[in-house]
């Protein structure tokens, strides 16, 4: 059944390949998808746009964190909007599992739930992925007081007054952190959810380099 | 040697100065007082060149060249930090109005799509 109170916020940058079938997996059970186009050069918002999706655009490349803060202001516009739902674009998450997460939220009454690749053992990341994302999830953990088992994943279902009190000011990819750190803040209601992700050759290709690690790290300590 | 203190000293104040926030009016008065102290120095330098080379001996340094050095060393490490920050809020500055012209946009296309319903609450006003 379709569920027109979870938007889906998604931020967009040159996934003109894949972002068509993401949003047509979307529709059937999420109605509003928005898309955050930051200033791709490939087409991808019109894509996008015929799609079906609602698509804001920036006029220029900001990053994946300010294209989140972006689409996650635009959903709390609607008053309809009543838990957002944070999707990647590259086809990496299932929708089933987004489906589950609000299930979860709404039956036990959660401001936040967070996808975890590592709740079971569906997801096979590869020993390097593994041993960057549990160090990221180590600094998160450290830097949040929260106890979280991954980090960077992005799929999340956060509740009206849980996103009203994000305000991401790392507009690059530390904001997977700050998010966990505002989210843990606000002192809600939070759960881990187990959750799949599809490391199709297309996501691995596109996927976080190791150096990129690095620009994180500085990013967090350095503000 | 006293010129190793004072250098490391000055090196760690600078990267504690990165990462602190910036008091920006203070700071601002900070880096003009620096600024102030060094033409003064260097007004003085060029007039009495061993004046430069008796410091020098006094912290330690051999010659009053090897202090200039030094002291370009942590002045383009102070530049490097300052700018950085500067940068950085620059950026910021960017994102918000970036973000702003794009909710505007999508607001414009929404209230056209639906012409029956006005856009969903209005405009609203500032922005976090």
């Amino acid at each position: 059944m379709p569920d027109a109170e979870s938007w889906v916020v998604i931020p967009l940058y040159n996934e003109a390949t894949v972002i068509g079938d993401v949003i047509a997996g979307l529709l059937p059970s999420f109605p509003n998808v928005v898309c955050v186009d930051d200033g791709s050069s490939d087409g991808s918002a019109a894509i996008a746009e015929a799609a079906g999706a609602r698509v804001v655009r920036h006029p220029v490349n900001l990053g994946q964190g300010a294209a989140l803060q972006t689409g996650i202001e635009y959903a709390l516009e609607h008053p309809s909007a009543r838990y957002l739902v944070t999707f990647d674009a590259d086809g990496q998450h299932r929708v089933d599992d987004a489906v589950g997460m609000v299930r979860r939220a709404r039956e036990a009454d959660l401001s936040i739930v967070f996808g975890s690749r590592f709740l079971d053992d569906r997801t096979n990341p590869g020993l390097i992925k593994r041993v960057i994302l549990k160090t990221a999830v180590w600094v998160t953990n450290k830097s949040t007081g929260l106890r979280l088992t991954d980090a960077h994943n992005g799929l999340r279902v956060i509740r009206r007054d849980a996103a009203e009190r994000v305000h991401l000011k790392q507009d690059r990819m530390a904001h997977a952190t700050e998010i966990v750190l505002q989210l843990g803040n606000t002192g809600l209601a939070w759960q881990e959810y187990p959750v799949e992700l599809l490391y199709t050759d297309y996501s691995k290709a596109k996927g976080q380099s190791v150096l990129n690690s690095i620009n994180i790290l500085v990013d967090l300590v350095v503000r | 040697m006293l010129i190793q203190i004072l250098l490391i000293a000055a090196i760690l104040v600078i990267g504690f100065l990165v990462i602190r926030n910036p008091g920006s009016d203070s700071h601002l008065a900070i880096r003009r007082l620096l600024l102030l102290g060094f033409v003064v120095a260097a007004v003085l330098s060029v007039l009495f060149p061993q004046w430069l080379t008796w410091v020098a001996t006094l912290i330690g340094v051999g010659r009053g060249t090897d202090l200039l050095l030094y002291a370009l060393v942590v002045v383009v490490l102070v530049f490097i930090a300052t700018q950085y920050r500067a940068n950085v809020e620059q950026n910021r500055r960017i994102t918000q109005l970036a973000r702003r012209i794009a909710l505007l946009e999508a607001r414009e296309s929404e209230s056209r799509a639906e012409p029956t319903r006005h856009s969903p609450d209005g405009p609203t006003g500032g922005q976090g």
